[in-house]
C-alpha cells in the first residue's frame, strides 16, 4: 500500500494489533483460564447450580466469544473512521 | 416413519428448488458465490457448514458421557471463531481470491508451496467428508429402512444437484435452509426435555437450575446420581489438566485453519463483511453448541432414571403382558425405547449375573456390581425424543436435522475438493493458461468426481469402522501445517517461501505419524510426548512447525519487494493493489464497499 500515500497505514496497523492482542487475552482467559487453569478455584463459587469454572468450560466461554467478535468489528469501524480507511 | 418421510421428503425438494434457483454462471459464482453474499446469510452458511453430523448426533453424547470432559470440544469448537474473526478472514478477504492453496501460492511466490498446501486441504477435507457420508447412510437405514449403502447413494444425488449445479453460490443458499432445518429439529426436543427435568423451557437455563420439584441442582443431582454408580463425578474429568489444553487448543486452531470453513469468508463482500460474518456464524452456532451440555446432562439423568435395574424383557415376549406384571411385582420394565433401538445395535445389555435386570454401573461401583449396559454415544441425541416421550414429529424432525447437518458439511468439503483439483491444480499449476469458460467445466467435473468419491469412502469407511479415529487427523493436520503459514503469511512480512514449506512439511508429517503411531500402530498412552493425547498434538507441533518456519525464513532471503507491499496491502482494507509476483497468475477481486 505504499502508494497509498494518505493513510497513515503504521498507525493503523499498529492500533489493530494493540486490539487484537487484548481481545486474545480476554479469549485466553475465559477459556483456558477460567475453563481450564483456575477452574478448581472458580468450582468454589457457583452461578446458579453449577460450579462457576465447569459453567465457564462449557456454556459462559461461548458467550464471551461471541461478544468478543462483535465488538472488533465496532472497534475495527471506529479505527476505520478515525484512520481514514474505507473498510 | 410417515412423519420421519414426510420431513425427509420435504427437506430434500426444499434442496433442490433451491439448486435449481442458484445455479453458477462463473467461476467467480462457483468457487466464491460471486463474492457478494450478505454477512449474517453467510454466518448462517457457515454455521450449517461447519456443524457436522458429529455436532448434530455425537457431541452431546460425547458430553454426556464425558460430563466435564466433554468441554474440550464446546470451547474448541467455538473458539476458533475468535482466532478467525481477529486474525485470518478479514486479511483473506481482502487478499482477494478463491481458494486457501492460492493464498499460500501466491503469499509464498511458490508452486512447491501451493501444492503442499493442496495436499494438506485434500486430506483434511477427504478424512472429514467420510464421516459425513456414513452419517447419512446411518439416518437412512436407521429410520427409513433403507440399505444402507442405498443411503449413502441418495444423499450423493441430492449434493450432486447443488454442489455441480450451483458451486458454492448452490451451497450457500442450501446451508441457509439446512442451518434452519437442523438448529429448529435440535432445540425442539431439547425444550420439551429441559420443561420436563428442571422445569425451565430454556435448556441453558435449566443447564444451572434445579431439579423439578427438588431442592437439589440438576448437576449436583447428577454429580450424586453417577458417582452411586461408580462413575467419575460429572463435573470432573480424569484427564491430565495439560492434556484439556492441548486438545482445546488443537481443536481451536484447527477450526481457525480449516479450508472449507476460510473459503466461506471468500463469499462476502468486504474484510468488514467478513468480520460480521464470523460473529454471526458464531452466534448462530453458539445455538446449538449452548444448548448442547444441557441436552447431554438431562440425557445422562433419563438414561439412568429408564434403564438402571429395570427388568428386562426378552425379544420373544409379548412387551405389553410382562411390563404390566413387573410394575404390578413392583419393578420397573425396560422401556420400549430401549427394545427399539435395541436393533440397530447401539445399546447392548448382558445379564452378567443372571438375575434378569438390568445393572447400569461405572468402573468403581461402591456396591461391586459389574456394568451390564454398554449404550453407543450417538443414541443419547437420536433417542432423545423416545426417552422424553416427545410426539412422533419430533422424531422426524431430528432424522432431517442430522441429514441437515451431514449434508450441509459434505457440501462445503466438496467445494474445497473440487476447487483443489479445478483450480489449484489445474488453473494454477499445470496449464495456467485455461479460460474462465473451461475452468468452469473442468470445476463441475470435478464436484461430480468428488461427490462419487465421497460415497464410495462413507460405504468403505463404514466396513472399515475408524471414521471416529480418523477425525483427530483434520484438526491436528489444520492446526500444525494450515494454521502457522497462513497467519505468519499475514502478521510476518518477513516469512518466505522456504519458511513457509519447512513449516509446513513439517506440521503435515510429525502430527501425521504421531497420530498414526498412536491409534493404529501399537503406541500407549504411557509413551505419550509430555502426557498429550493424539487429539491434542496438533497443538504442540504447531508451535514447533511455526518456530521451525520463523528459523528457516530468518536463516534464507527475505522475500520479493511485491510480497512485501502485498502484505501490507491486505492489512489495510481498502488498499489492494496488484503485486507482480504474486498476482501475475491471478488477479484480486477488489472489495466491493458494503455500505
Amino acid at each position: 500500500m505504499s502508494k497509498n500515500n494518505h493513510i497513515d497505514a503504521k498507525g493503523y496497523w499498529a492500533a489493530t494489533i494493540r486490539l487484537t492482542l487484548s481481545l486474545l487475552a480476554i479469549w485466553f482467559v475465559v477459556s483456558y483460564g477460567a475453563g481450564i487453569l483456575f477452574r478448581d478455584f472458580l468450582d468454589q463459587f457457583a452461578i446458579g447450580g453449577a460450579p462457576l469454572g465447569f459453567w465457564f468450560a462449557q456454556q459462559g466461554s461461548i458467550y464471551v466469544f461471541v461478544g468478543l467478535i462483535f465488538y472488533y468489528c465496532w472497534a475495527m469501524a471506529r479505527l476505520e473512521r478515525k484512520f481514514g480507511v474505507e473498510g | 416413519m410417515d412423519w420421519t418421510l414426510f420431513f425427509v421428503i420435504t427437506t430434500f425438494a426444499l434442496y433442490i428448488g433451491i439448486a435449481i434457483w442458484a445455479r453458477a454462471g462463473s467461476t467467480d459464482d462457483f468457487y466464491v458465490a460471486g463474492h457478494d453474499v450478505h454477512p449474517t446469510v453467510n454466518g448462517m452458511a457457515t454455521a450449517a457448514d461447519w456443524m457436522s453430523a458429529a455436532s448434530f448426533l455425537s457431541m452431546a453424547g460425547l458430553i454426556a458421557f464425558l460430563g466435564y470432559g466433554g468441554s474440550v470440544y464446546l470451547m474448541g469448537w467455538t473458539g476458533g471463531y475468535v482466532l478467525l474473526a481477529v486474525l485470518l478472514a478479514p486479511f483473506l478477504r481482502e487478499f482477494g481470491k478463491f481458494t486457501v492453496p492460492d493464498f499460500v501460492g501466491d503469499r509464498y511466490y511458490s508452486d512447491v508451496a501451493r501444492i503442499i498446501a493442496v495436499i494438506c486441504a485434500l486430506f483434511v477435507s477427504f478424512t472429514y467428508i467420510a464421516g459425513q457420508m456414513k452419517g447419512v447412510g446411518v439416518a437412512f437405514s436407521g429410520f427409513l429402512g433403507v440399505d444402507f449403502n442405498v443411503g449413502i447413494g441418495i444423499g450423493m444425488v441430492i449434493v450432486f444437484f447443488y454442489a455441480v449445479l450451483g458451486g458454492m453460490k448452490g451451497v450457500t443458499y442450501t446451508q441457509v435452509a439446512q442451518y434452519c432445518v437442523l438448529i429448529f429439529a435440535y432445540t425442539v426436543p431439547a425444550i420439551f426435555m429441559s420443561i420436563i427435568i428442571t422445569g425451565n423451557p430454556v435448556p441453558q437455563l435449566g443447564f444451572i437450575s434445579n431439579a423439578a420439584g427438588e431442592d437439589i441442582s440438576m448437576l449436583s443431582k447428577l454429580n450424586g446420581v453417577v458417582t452411586d454408580l461408580g462413575f467419575q463425578e460429572y463435573t470432573q474429568t480424569n484427564k491430565s489438566m495439560f492434556d484439556v489444553f492441548a486438545i482445546t487448543g488443537a481443536l481451536m486452531f484447527g477450526t481457525a485453519g480449516l479450508p472449507h470453513v476460510i473459503i466461506r469468508f471468500f463469499t462476502v463482500p468486504s474484510a468488514k463483511a467478513a468480520r460480521y460474518s464470523a460473529g454471526w456464524a458464531l452466534i448462530f452456532i453458539a445455538a446449538l453448541y449452548t444448548t448442547a451440555p444441557a441436552v447431554g446432562a438431562f440425557a445422562r439423568i433419563n438414561f439412568i432414571d429408564t434403564v438402571n435395574e429395570a427388568t428386562y424383557i426378552q425379544d420373544g415376549e409379548d412387551y405389553e403382558a410382562r411390563a404390566a406384571e413387573i410394575e404390578a411385582a413392583g419393578g420397573k420394565p425396560v422401556p420400549t425405547w430401549y427394545k427399539t433401538w435395541e436393533k440397530t445395535g447401539l445399546l447392548e445389555y448382558e445379564d452378567k449375573n443372571g438375575d434378569g435386570v438390568m445393572q447400569y454401573r461405572g468402573p468403581n461401583a461402591p456396591d461391586g456390581v459389574e456394568n451390564e449396559v454398554n449404550p453407543n454415544r450417538d443414541i443419547f441425541v437420536l433417542a432423545n425424543p423416545q426417552i422424553a416421550q416427545l410426539p412422533a414429529w419430533v422424531i422426524g424432525l431430528v432424522v432431517a436435522g442430522g441429514l441437515a447437518a451431514a449434508l450441509s458439511t459434505a457440501a462445503g468439503l466438496l467445494m474445497v475438493i473440487s476447487s483443489a483439483v479445478s483450480h489449484d491444480i489445474c488453473r494454477r499449476t499445470l496449464f495456467k493458461d485455461m479460460d474462465d469458460k473451461t475452468e468452469l467445466r473442468v470445476a463441475r467435473g470435478a464436484a461430480a468426481g468428488a461427490v462419487v468419491a465421497a460415497g464410495l469412502l462413507g460405504i468403505f469407511s463404514a466396513q472399515l469402522g475408524f471414521v471416529a479415529q480418523v477425525v483427530a487427523f483434520a484438526f491436528g493436520l489444520a492446526s500444525a501445517s494450515l494454521f502457522p503459514v497462513i497467519f505468519l503469511g499475514i502478521f510476518w512480512k518477513r516469512m518466505n517461501k522456504e519458511g513457509a514449506i519447512v513449516a509446513m512439511v513439517f506440521g503435515l508429517i510429525s502430527t501425521f505419524a504421531y497420530i498414526v503411531y498412536f491409534k493404529f500402530g501399537g503406541g500407549t498412552p504411557d509413551q505419550y510426548l509430555f502426557g498429550v493425547s493424539p487429539e491434542g498434538i496438533g497443538f504442540v507441533f504447531m508451535w514447533v512447525s511455526g518456530g521451525l518456519g520463523i528459523a528457516t525464513a530468518l536463516a534464507t532471503s527475505a522475500p520479493p519487494q511485491d510480497i512485501q507491499d502485498l502484505v501490507e496491502d491486505i492489512r489495510v482494507p481498502g488498499t489492494r493493489q496488484p503485486h507482480g509476483v504474486a498476482d501475475e497468475g491471478m488477479a484480486p477481486s477488489p472489495a466491493v464497499p458494503a455500505e
